[in-house]
């Protein structure tokens, strides 16, 4: 099942990152199997994808690191086969694991990779000095990077990225295998930076990331596009949201449950030891009235009625659940 | 034009950062250096007494040759092992992400690593001269030889950097490259004169890579003469010894570019 929302439609003359049909294989597996995505410019666009999905095959054709099958990928409208080098002056990755130089310093690794992306010594200084400001690393500047800890490298590889000062950020997995307080104090600088404006494809396989920092989300799984859409939108794909009503005397709740049953076709769901009953519904808020409307008519007495949107984790269970089916 | 200055500045870059990273793991370096010292105490103590090589005298004079050829060797299998770590470590990946010329990341590497081969056989040599080592042909000739040397090595890393680039793992790197240094390093001129060896083996000895070169350096420290005595000329052992070094650079150096640029 493919789910497009049709957004990217409006915006294909602005795209910065235009993959088209690729497909890669390894094997008889296709790692990737005709995949498709837009990303417009200034737009933070989350892949979201379980362990195996081929979100980093797509990353690495979409940097120049692997060779696709077939099909076409262009960033800044340059082809990433025929034009790599246009195509890696216009990105910056963060890989999977922070490939930052534990034998220099954190400013050493900048200057670094600022030379490689052809800026003279001169720039390469200053923007690596600019980019440790911006990471909170001044201090750490002149330290071994063996010395730093997990969430500093990762911010050192995310500065690694920022010096050359690409128009598009391909950060694969950025927070895989931080602990909690670390992830938390790397969104931080993450939400900085897309706040600033720049392109980021970010993957990851926390649906609370994707919800945090991107705009648009793209969920794969199984090497195919399963949906497309914001966080809202895939969160509308599962039959909208839950209605949740609690009467006052919880003997009442069949009673409940049968006033509010013309509501939906599927029959409401009683929890008894919660004492209310579940009804999914369409309609959002206006649901709400309709609901309070019947119950009223009734005669019931609600203790609380309210209206639960579905979790980014249920959806992606019920995505990738259909994809298995 | 902008792309070969491209290179030689990426190249740079990449050379630089090797060679901090030497500098700053001293243990690399004194490990490196360490064996080779052994060798030359060792051979010279074990093999001198009972070694007389045409031509030499002492059988030091003989063997701090063949053991910058040999250093040559063993030390260019950590050339492997750092493309295989960088493999691993994922940098090797940052690096095909920036718009550098690509194969300036393996000259980087070879560069640097020809830095610490220098630094290597200078010691060797050093070592040699407190046991006793007196070469006869002057200052220029030494340089010569240590500079062919260093130049063999060169092209020597540069085949462990392909073997490295299609195994792309540290052990695999470290597991495969004792198989073909040995029968190199050993079924040479390295440590004893090849013309007793058996002739199944002595067709081999006498032109593989590492005995031409050896011979060379041998001449070049000592005169041509004590290649002459057991049939041989400093000459032909130079010609030979340069033909090697291009075959192994053009061959590996094309393979490890096409390697690293396709994947």
């Amino acid at each position: 099942m493919i789910v497009s929302l049709g957004w990217h439609a409006y915006m294909s003359n602005t795209n910065i990152i235009e993959v088209e049909n690729i497909v890669v294989s390894f094997g008889d597996v296709n790692v990737l199997d005709g995949v498709s995505l837009n990303v417009a410019e200034g737009e933070v666009r989350g892949l979201l994808g379980p362990n195996g999905a081929g979100k980093t095959t797509l990353v690495n054709v979409i940097a120049t690191l692997l060779k696709a099958d077939s099909g076409v990928a262009k960033v800044a409208g340059f082809d990433v086969v025929s034009h790599g080098k246009q195509v890696r002056s216009s990105i910056g990755l963060a890989g999977q694991y922070a490939a930052v130089d534990e034998l220099l310093t954190g400013r050493e690794n900048l200057e670094i990779v600022g030379s490689l992306y052809q800026l003279s010594r001169s720039e390469a200084k200053i923007r690596a000095n600019e980019t440790l400001e911006r990471l909170s690393l001044t201090e750490a500047a002149d330290r071994l990077v063996r010395t730093y800890s997990g969430g500093m490298r990762r911010r050192l590889d995310l500065g690694a990225c920022l010096v050359g000062q690409p128009k598009v950020l391909i950060l694969d997995e950025p927070t895989t295998g931080l602990d909690p307080r670390t992830r938390i104090e790397l969104w931080g600088f993450l939400q900085d930076l897309v706040d600033g404006g720049t392109t980021v494809l970010l993957t990851t396989q926390y649906l609370e990331e994707a919800d945090l920092l991107a705009d648009q989300i793209t969920v794969i799984d199984k090497g195919k596009v399963i949906a497309e859409g914001t966080a809202d939108d895939l969160k509308d794909l599962i039959g909208g949201a839950n209605l949740v009503i609690a009467p006052t005397d919880p003997t009442e709740l069949n009673n409940l449950a049968e006033a509010v049953s013309t509501l939906n076709q599927n029959d409401p769901r009683i929890d008894e030891q919660k004492g209310c009953i579940y009804l999914s519904v369409d309609g959002g808020a206006a649901s709400v009235v309709k609901a309070s409307n019947l119950i009223e008519a009734k005669g019931v007495a609600l203790s609380s009625i309210s209206l639960e949107r579905p979790t980014l984790d249920e959806v992606f269970l019920k995505l990738t659940e259909e994809v298995t089916q | 034009m902008n792309s070969l200055l491209s290179f030689f500045g990426d190249s740079l870059v990449m050379t630089r950062r090797n060679l901090l990273r030497l500098f700053r793991t001293p243990q690399v370096l004194v490990f490196s250096t360490i064996q080779p010292i052994l060798f030359v105490i060792l051979f010279d103590s074990v093999f001198g007494g009972s070694i007389t090589p045409p031509g030499f005298e002492n059988y030091i004079d003989f063997l701090v040759p063949g053991i910058m050829v040999q250093t040559a060797m063993f030390a260019s299998i950590n050339t492997g092992v750092g493309v295989a770590e960088d493999l691993e470590k994922g940098a090797i990946d940052r690096f095909r992400s920036l718009p550098m010329a690509r194969t300036a990341v393996l000259f980087g590497r070879t560069n640097a690593d020809g830095f610490r081969t220098l630094f290597v056989m200078t010691i060797v040599i050093c070592i040699g001269f407190l046991v006793g080592f007196r070469p006869t042909t002057g200052i220029l000739n030494l340089l010569t030889g240590l500079a062919l040397a260093v130049l063999f090595a060169n092209a020597i890393q540069w085949a462990f950097v392909f073997l490295a680039l299609m195994l792309r793992s540290l052990e695999a790197v470290q597991a495969a490259s004792f198989a073909p240094t040995f029968p190199l390093v050993f079924a040479a001129s390295t440590f004893a004169p090849v013309q007793n060896m058996p002739s199944w083996l002595k067709g081999f000895a006498e032109h593989q890579p590492v005995t031409v070169t050896v011979d060379s350096v041998r001449g070049l420290f000592f005169g041509s003469e004590v290649l002459e005595a057991s049939g041989g000329s400093l000459s032909s052992s130079i010609l030979m010894s340069l033909a090697w070094i291009a075959l192994i650079f053009a061959v590996f150096v094309s393979l490890s570019s096409w390697r690293f640029r396709r994947n």
